[in-house]
């Protein structure tokens, strides 16, 4: 019964964005802005609306696309924050730091007290008992609301949202989501992994650029970030080929260094990467190379060897996230940014980076922010050969999300 | 002791300081001996929290509260306790037989599959049928892991600590394979991972917590009548002292050997069950989570009496909850509670090592008796 309901309710949310990919049309943009509400804003409200429709029941809709919040507004000194983080923040570069980075931003932008924050840090994502231990620690403490930042946090928050209907749970990556007090965020990566890429493509002089992936084809959020960084390659040196290495863990310093070791010695001299620690940076710039960092500007761990660094600023969803809260417009709907609203970008570039790089990647970020092209337009050929998207076409969010399981005609894989 | 030995020559060999059994000491002084050793480990745990900076009795107090503030404290301790409990009895059993059963967490997590299965693939059934089945599964499953290394070591003489940690992996990567491999949740894009059990599955709770730990009560007084006023129960403990002796006696050994081992596998194996059906409500590698290895512990520091394990798998439920309390609300990293849960089982284990044994020093051998 629960797996039909997580079924529909992932259904419900592929068809929502579906229904939504691309448009961009003027009326609900100003709508939005009219609100004067954050620019993140702007694209939740074109692209979840629906989504709280089928999910919620049609209870949330409220006439024309304007957003009714679904839970009662928390004021602001009544907010209690837990985070519940996969590793701890201290490790410094990765992952769990970057979201950190965001929670500490939205203190800053909301002007939070350090006690409305609880955080449980080293929450083991296999261990469900242990997810549930440290929510309902939060709860005890008085907590409303819950930030989840890891995958595997997602079934266990799913339940607790059906058992603790008052408090707020929100889901980092993941696709489940309930419509009201179960949400679901992440954004378009792979627009910042596309302009990396260029900057990686004008760099090689082997043609032969690496790329750490944390999970397989299987895996679409990955793959499809591993295919918008090689198209970006693809886009200023047809010639490079890209070689890529699967760790099976989200975080395994020590198998993420073996296979940027591996890559290296196929003779790569662009270490690309999507995995949580900088070790393939590391492994990089040990060898005289260069990379792209993920997650935080890896420049500060590896200076002589990171181009740039593919990032998150997750504050803007948290400062949008905790602002509809206090302000009763929380809609309970999934979160889906990109470049535009600023929550995800790239890291400055490095001084080391090939003539050119600049010029090239402010291009396309003009045409991704323009909103006249995005990384996954136009004709698109897979490595077997096979066409996924025509010329003309672009494919719609759930693809992006759920659907990537192909690898870019110039990656080159085991 | 050769007393005609050269005493001169003895002095030069003799170690600075060495170990001699100590004569049977009183009730009382044990009793002083281990609140003497509580004592010191809380006086070491605090100079440790001491120079992290901050305050020892602050954060032992609130350990204790943290394990315990509220109803939802409680219920979560409850549920550190539970599997711990049930894993110390069964590995009782085989420790009363002195056998060293190493594998209680390969034993619980193929309880685990065993009833996983049924939880997947047979939701629809009756939920009582379908928790029976579940059970009856976990402690087969268990009672099968825990039967191999016993077949082996009563056919063969095999080495039964080293077969028993082995088939822990063998388990552990059982549950690897079916999350990537054939029990892969459909619906989770390619992440390896078991879904949640449907509710017909889960255990019901009572009091906030999943009836386990109503199953873990009945196991300590069962276990306890089990092993003092049973036959069988008096079989492991002639075999435990003494193979030959049990032979003489005209005991089977070879039958109690398989049979022991295999309730004590499948106590371990329905604690795996109940774990996965009561606590995670799936199956993930994490499933015993030590818990196995931390149960031996539980169950020599308890002198492998299921009452007095019911008690210190209580304090290490607390000891674990509260830690986890602490560590968010004074930042101190959870590893520091491992470090100082490491420092109190390194003086209470230590005590129990001054309870039979004492040091001498050199040159006071003749004492010594």
């Amino acid at each position: 019964m629960k797996k039909a309901l997580s079924l529909v309710l992932a259904l419900a949310m592929v068809l929502s964005l579906t229904a939504c990919g691309g448009k961009e049309d003027g009326k609900t943009t100003t709508a939005a802005q009219n609100e004067g509400t954050t620019a993140a804003a702007q694209d939740e409200g074109t692209t979840a609306a629906p989504q709280g429709e089928t999910a919620a029941g049609g209870e949330t809709e409220a006439a024309g696309g304007a957003k009714a919040g679904v839970m009662p507004a928390i004021a602001k000194e009544d907010l209690k924050i837990g985070v519940i983080h996969i590793t701890d923040p201290a490790e410094g570069s990765g992952y769990t730091y970057t979201h950190d980075q965001g929670i500490v931003g939205m203190q800053e932008n909301l002007g939070l007290s350090d006690d409305q924050i609880v955080r449980k840090n080293n929450v083991d994502d296999s261990n469900a008992t242990e997810i549930e231990t440290a929510i309902q620690e939060c709860l005890e403490e008085g907590c409303n609301v819950i930030f989840a930042t890891s995958w595997g946090f997602m079934d266990t928050c799913e339940a607790l949202a059906d058992e603790y209907p008052e408090v707020i749970f929100s889901h980092g990556t993941g696709y489940k989501s309930n419509g009201v007090n179960f949400n679901n965020y992440f954004g378009r990566i792979y627009q910042a992994r596309y302009l990396s890429g260029i900057a990686a493509g004008l760099k090689t002089e082997s043609n032969k650029i690496g790329y750490v992936a944390a999970m397989g084809k299987d895996n679409s959020e990955v793959t499809g970030g591993c295919d918008a960084f090689a198209m970006g390659v693809y886009s200023v040196n047809p010639d490079a080929q890209i070689y890529v290495r699967v760790t099976n863990s989200w975080f395994d310093p020590e198998g993420e260094t073996q296979a940027a070791n591996a890559l290296l010695d196929l003779g790569c001299d662009v270490i690309g990467q999507h995995c949580d620690t900088p070790n393939p940076q590391l492994a990089a710039e040990a060898a005289g190379v260069w990379g792209v960092g993920y997650n935080s500007d890896m420049s500060k761990d590896a200076p002589k060897a990171a181009l740039t660094s593919v990032v998150w600023d997750w504050s803007v969803y948290y400062t949008y996230a905790v602002e509809s809260i206090m302000n009763g417009t929380w809609t309970g709907e999934n979160y889906f940014a990109g470049l535009k609203e600023g929550l995800v970008d790239i890291a400055p570039l490095a001084d080391f980076c090939a003539e050119g790089t600049e010029e090239k990647i402010s291009e396309a970020k003009e045409k991704i922010l323009s909103g006249e092209w995005d990384v996954f337009s136009g004709l698109i050929e897979t490595n077997e050969g096979e066409v996924v998207c025509e010329e003309g076409q672009t494919l719609d969010d759930a693809t992006i999300t759920g659907g990537i399981n192909w690898y870019f005609k110039n990656i080159v894989a085991e | 002791m050769n007393r005609n030995a050269n005493i001169d020559s003895r002095k030069r060999t003799e170690p600075l300081l060495r170990v001699v059994k100590r004569a049977e000491l009183t009730g009382r002084q044990i009793v002083l001996l281990r609140l003497l050793a509580v004592l010191l480990a809380l006086a070491a745990g605090g100079l440790f929290i001491l120079c992290l900076g901050y305050n020892p009795v602050a954060i032992y107090t609130r350990i204790l509260s943290g394990a315990t503030r509220s109803p939802m404290a409680i219920q979560a301790t409850a549920k550190i306790v539970i599997p711990l409990l049930i894993t110390s009895l069964g590995v009782t059993l085989a420790f009363k037989m002195r056998f060293w059963n190493i594998g209680a967490e390969g034993q619980i997590i193929m309880g685990a599959i065993f009833a996983s299965y049924f939880a997947l693939f047979h939701a629809d059934w009756n939920h009582w049928v379908l928790l029976g089945a579940m059970a009856l599964a976990g402690i087969l499953g268990g009672a099968l892991w825990g039967l191999v290394p016993a077949f082996f070591k009563a056919r063969y003489g095999t080495n039964e600590t080293l077969f028993t940690l082995m088939l822990n992996y063998i388990a552990l990567y059982l549950i690897s394979w079916l999350q990537d491999g054939p029990w892969r949740d459909p619906g989770s894009q390619g992440f390896g991972k078991i879904a949640r059990f449907d509710k017909n599955a889960s255990l019901n709770k009572v009091f906030g917590v999943h009836c386990g730990w109503i199953v873990a009560l009945v196991l300590v007084a069962a276990v306890f009548i089990y092993l003092r006023y049973t036959k069988q129960g008096y079989e492991i403990s002639v075999v435990g002292e003494s193979q030959e002796t049990a032979r003489y006696a005209g005991m089977n050994v070879r039958k109690i050997l398989l049979r022991t081992m295999a309730l004590s596998g499948g106590i371990c194996g329905l604690g795996g069950m109940i774990q996965a059906a009561g606590a995670d409500i799936t199956l993930t590698m994490g499933v015993a989570g030590g818990v196995g290895f931390t149960a031996i512990i539980v169950a020599w520091l308890s002198q492998l009496n299921p009452v007095i394990i019911l008690a210190v798998s209580s304090l290490f439920g607390i000891l674990e909850k509260g830690s986890s309390v602490v560590q968010s609300d004074f930042g101190l990293s959870t590893d520091c509670a491992d470090v100082l849960q490491g420092i109190i089982l390194f003086f209470i284990l230590g005590c129990e090592f001054f309870i039979r044994y004492r040091f001498v020093g050199r040159g006071h051998g003749e004492k010594a008796k």
